[in-house]
This record gives C-alpha cells, sequence and structure tokens, in this order.
C-alpha cells in the first residue's frame, strides 16, 4: 500500500506486471474512487465551462451522455488539471472528473466560480468509482448486470449512460476497451466482488501506471503541471481554438505561443537494451536536452520505453542518460500500445 | 512469509551470501527484498574481475518500482555475474536463492562472513520491519 495524495492505494496485488497483462488480453478492475467527481448544473454552466476549460464543451450541445477531455489552464496556460467532462443533458448540467492530486486546488476553484455564477455545483465525495479495463471488459459487464447492461454496451468511447445507481462511461486510462462506473461508495464493495467474481484481475497503482503509459497518455504532475504548457504536452488537440471570440482562461497566453511556436514538445522514446529510463533523467538530441517526463519497463512491449519532454527543434540523436551513461533511443508517435497490439 | 534458508549469511541490506565448497561466494537478494521491491525488470552484476570491497555497491536492480544498488556481504574479486540474468530478470522474483543469484566472488578475507546475520537474526530483522 501507498499513500497517494492522501488515499492508501495497492501498488499491486501481488505482480503489477501479471496485472498489466491481464488488462491487455482479458479484463482488470481499478479501484479509481480517489478521483473527484463534481456535478455542475444550471443556467450558465455551460457557459461557465466554455470560460474555464481549453476544450469546448459546446462541442457536447445536444448530445446528452457525451464526453470531453480538457485541460484546466491558469491565466500563463499552465495546466492546473486535465479532466473529463460528462454532458447529462439540460436538466442535469455536466460530471466532471478531475485528479485526486490536483483536488484541493481544482474544487475549490470549480466550487467558488459556481456559487459566484449562481450556480449548483457539488463535489460528490459520496461516490465511489471503478474501472473495468480490458477486451473482456463487455463480457464481465453483461456478467454483473445481465441484460441490463446493453445500453452500456452499446457505447462508443466517451459516451455515458446511467444503469440503476450507476454512472457508466466507455472511458478509462489502459489503452484498451473498457468502462468507468461511478457509483454510491456503499454499494461500491459489492459491484467489485461480482467484477472479480466474474473474472476481473484486480490491478493496483502500478499496473495503472505502467498502462497508461504504454498507451502514451499523460499524467498530470508528470507530462504537464501549472509551468507546462498544453503545447509542450503533447495536447494541442485538446485545446478548441474555435469559434475564436471564445476567451477561455489562458487563451492569450497559448496564443502567443502558438505565434512564437512553442520551444519544447513531448515525445515517445524507445530506448535501447533493458535498463529502464526513469522520470527526471536527461535525454540528449541534436539541438539541446530534455527531460524524461514518465518512463519505465513497458511490460507489452518488452522494453523500456518513455515519454520525454525535448527541445521542439530535435530531430533525432536521442539518447538517455542512465546512470551516466549514454543509451541510444528512437523516437515514436505514442501510444506505444493499442487495443493489445503493440505499434512501436 | 518470506524464505530464509538456515544454510546462509545475510546482511542488514538484504542481500544473502553462500559459502561454496570450491572457497567462492555466491551473492543475491533475498526473497524478502525482492517481494518488496516487485517485479524485477533490469538486473546488472559486475564485471569480472572488478575488486570489491565489503559494503561496496556492485549490481543494480531494477523493479517496476524503482532502482535499488546491491551491495557486497564481503570483500573481494569478482568471478562472474549471473548473465541470465539479462535476459530473465524475473528469476530473481522467482527463484532468489537459486537461479536468481546476481554475482559470484573470490573472497579476500573469508572469515568476514562471520560478521553478517545468521539466518534467525535476519529473520527478526524482517519481522521488526514488518
Amino acid at each position: 500500500m501507498v499513500d497517494f495524495a492522501g488515499w492508501a492505494m495497492p501498488l499491486h496485488y501481488g505482480s503489477q506486471i501479471a496485472e498489466h497483462e491481464a488488462v491487455r488480453s482479458h479484463a482488470g478492475l481499478f479501484d479509481v474512487s480517489h478521483m473527484a467527481v463534481t456535478d455542475l448544473a444550471g443556467e450558465g454552466a455551460r457557459a461557465m465551462l466554455r470560460e474555464l476549460l481549453a476544450n469546448d464543451v459546446a462541442k457536447l450541445d445536444g448530445r446528452p451522455g457525451r464526453a470531453l477531455y480538457s485541460c484546466l489552464l491558469n491565466e500563463q496556460g499552465g495546466v492546473i488539471d486535465d479532466l473529463i467532462v460528462y454532458a447529462r443533458g439540460e436538466e442535469r448540467g455536466y460530471r466532471i472528473i478531475s485528479n485526486a492530486a490536483t483536488r484541493e486546488r481544482v474544487l475549490p476553484y470549480l466550487l467558488d466560480e459556481a456559487q459566484r455564477r449562481g450556480l449548483d455545483a457539488a463535489a460528490r465525495d459520496e461516490l465511489a468509482m471503478i474501472a473495468v479495463q480490458g477486451p473482456q471488459a463487455p463480457a464481465l459487464l453483461e456478467a454483473v448486470y445481465g441484460a441490463a447492461a446493453e445500453p452500456a454496451l452499446a457505447l462508443r468511447p466517451f459516451q455515458s449512460t446511467e444503469l440503476e445507481a450507476a454512472f457508466i462511461g466507455r472511458t478509462g486510462y489502459t489503452g484498451e476497451d473498457g468502462f468507468e462506473i461511478v457509483l454510491p461508495a456503499e454499494r461500491s464493495a459489492e459491484l467489485w466482488h461480482r467484477l472479480h467474481e466474474a473474472g476481473g484481475t484486480p490491478c493496483g497503482l502500478g499496473a495503472r501506471d505502467s498502462l497508461r503509459l504504454e498507451a502514451g497518455l499523460n499524467l498530470n504532475g508528470h507530462e504537464m503541471d501549472e509551468q507546462t504548457s498544453p503545447l509542450a504536452a503533447g495536447l494541442d488537440w485538446t485545446v478548441a481554438w474555435e469559434p475564436a471570440e471564445r476567451d477561455f482562461v489562458g487563451r492569450q497566453a497559448l496564443e502567443a505561443q502558438r505565434r512564437q511556436g512553442p520551444q519544447q514538445r513531448l515525445i515517445g522514446l524507445v530506448v535501447e537494451g533493458r535498463a529502464p529510463a526513469r522520470e527526471g533523467y536527461t535525454v540528449r538530441t541534436d539541438a539541446g536536452e530534455g527531460v524524461i517526463t514518465s518512463g519505465g519497463y513497458a511490460p507489452s512491449v518488452g522494453a523500456p520505453v518513455a515519454l520525454a519532454r525535448v527541445p521542439a527543434a530535435a530531430s533525432g540523436g536521442y539518447r538517455v542518460v542512465i546512470r551516466n551513461r549514454e543509451v541510444p533511443a528512437r523516437a515514436v508517435q505514442p501510444p506505444f500500445v493499442r487495443h493489445g497490439k503493440v505499434r512501436v | 512469509m518470506s524464505q530464509v534458508p538456515e544454510d546462509l549469511k545475510y546482511t542488514r541490506n538484504h542481500e544473502w551470501a553462500r559459502a561454496e565448497a570450491d572457497g567462492t561466494v555466491t551473492v543475491g537478494i533475498t526473497d524478502h527484498a525482492q517481494e518488496t521491491l516487485g517485479d524485477l525488470v533490469f538486473v546488472e552484476p559486475p564485471e569480472e574481475g572488478t575488486e570489491l570491497r565489503a559494503e561496496e555497491a556492485c549490481a543494480v536492480v531494477e523493479s517496476v518500482k524503482a532502482a535499488s544498488d546491491v551491495y557486497s556481504p564481503i570483500g573481494g574479486e569478482v568471478i562472474q555475474g549471473n548473465e541470465a540474468l539479462g535476459d530473465s530478470p524475473e528469476l530473481v522474483n522467482s527463484d532468489p536463492y537459486g537461479e536468481g543469484w546476481i554475482l559470484q566472488i573470490r573472497p579476500a578475507d573469508p572469515s568476514e562472513l562471520d560478521n553478517l546475520l545468521d539466518a534467525a537474526a535476519y529473520q527478526e530483522l524482517v519481522a521488526d520491519e514488518g
């Protein structure tokens, strides 16, 4: 067990690598109740999110159940947090799922802003969250919910539905098919046991990290932070520049960066040999030095891989400094693994 | 409960040492150590001929979690590192006292072995760490 943002969480339930492989080949279960759930409703909720988020919730208009990934920026264009916002129809508004590590910063910000605007907003601490991830995730849901699972099984990626007391999104953090299930905490242990009995492998934080790394998914505090813009973190695609008149927090700073061209960018590296290239290690390039933001042994690739922030002008000659030795690395476009297939 | 074989000597840093019949000493990390580290993904044993002092860092083991140094229980010359670990670092997890050995030393002073913990003392150390 380790402390993660004040939550006691298992790093693994036995073997991190076995858990990792279970998700790629079958299905794994993650207790992700540490994630922060905030509900926001009322006339003006849409306007608030259009002002606060770098992505545009107008994309969700008239599409209840749809979800959107976005960064929450500061005025300097740095990333306070990354989150998923689900549209739940006009009456119920939006559900926002954000990180545990940034909770003390983000929740007061959202709740104060909502209060100032006279909106209904609530941190839903009584809710737990279980992620079911892997090619067998639909079968597990069917085993537990029976025919009632059908609307959930029909979801496409980044869609959600409500089933009994549960809120189910076809989302995840592993690069595999799967669901994230938000439900009252007092019912979560029973669901966990039933998913386990149906064949789901309990997985800890360790596998969660190696799976998301292989999937090329950023982790806040590693690939991005308040000093790093989404443009330097490979998240350009999450910034909605149009319509130009939408003046979201951080827009001016991002536009200035965009005009000048970002100084840095995020790349994937496959490192030669077996020695893991870890967070904080230096990366030498043909255009100066960069740094590894996340790295480790990738069980599905069978090699060490890393995400690295390097000078934007770098075009090759990548070498990672591991214990004073330069180890050559190959730049690749993440994801390293998606839907069980190695892509690098 | 982790395994602590009776016939080995141990360090406070969770290495084990076995005096072989030919006068050499084989070194590895304990069952408790491999359990704490989690799945090993990389082991770098020292090169043949390296001269080691007792308690000198002599190998690196990396798990999915972190990199750790292995310290030599005694001084001497490295006869060989376990080459099988290059492709199969997980042998340290599955068989820490057997196929997962890390290096073999020709001791400079075999009596240094007497400074190490016996199985009972090591077991107590592990129990105290909880």
